[in-house]
């Protein structure tokens, strides 16, 4: 269950792939459903445009932290493997932020631990948004 | 004892101090040392603290070595 922290652009689809292609000899024939969330960043933000971001981490904390929230994710339900990419750095509208892909015999375990992993990361891993705005400099306060 | 201190984000930029380390006697909470690195006597709302790289709370104890970090909440995703 690799987390890969990413500190320029990344294609979320060539990562599925690549992992996939990885995985495929060990489990052959075993997955049935694979669950995939991507988040990308946006031109706009609750009310104002957004130009560039720029994502903070705690290096070493981010890495155990979404290590952690995956293994949980795999003692709820019955997941075969989980992929999770974020980026850091300096970002810009389309940028993809963040992969959460989770392979699974069946759907419904797929989609809830693909949920699971991607709200935990929200209020847990140690990531911060600072964006550029007309208005200068923001710190994003809240996650939505 | 030695602690290492790391301040993220705002926090960092607010107080211009991304890390430092303290010399302290045993018995040392993360409030103590929020208090000795920024004079400030709590914590502002909403500010989360890790020792170790793992979530903790402002009364912990800490040990020779540990590391400290101070954050506002996280917004990844």
């Amino acid at each position: 269950m690799p987390v890969w922290i990413k500190t320029t652009h990344f294609d979320p689809f060539e990562s599925i792939q690549q992992y996939q292609t990885e995985i495929e000899n060990e489990k052959e024939g075993r997955y049935g459903a694979t669950a995939i969330f991507i988040g990308t960043m946006r031109d706009f933000n609750e009310d104002h445009r957004v130009s560039s971001m720029t994502l903070e981490h705690y290096p070493g904390m981010t890495e155990t932290a979404l290590e952690t929230i995956c293994n949980e994710a795999k003692q709820k339900w019955p997941v075969l493997d989980v992929l999770v990419v974020h980026r850091v750095g300096a970002i810009k509208p389309n940028d993809s932020i963040v992969l959460v892909a989770v392979w699974s015999a069946h759907r419904a375990a797929a989609y809830d631990a693909n949920r699971y992993v991607m709200e935990a990361l929200k209020s847990r891993a140690p990531f911060w948004k600072k964006e550029t705005t007309p208005n200068g400099n923001k710190w994003v306060s809240k996650n939505t | 004892m030695t602690i290492t201190v790391k301040f993220f984000a705002r926090l960092r930029e607010e107080l211009n101090i991304d890390e430092t380390s303290i010399d302290a006697q045993a018995g040392l909470t993360a409030l103590h040392v929020w208090q000795k690195t920024t004079g400030q006597t709590s914590l502002p709302p909403q500010t989360l603290i890790a020792v170790n790289q793992e979530y903790a709370n402002e009364g912990v104890t800490l040990n020779d070595n540990d590391e400290v970090a101070f954050f506002p909440p996280v917004t990844g995703g």
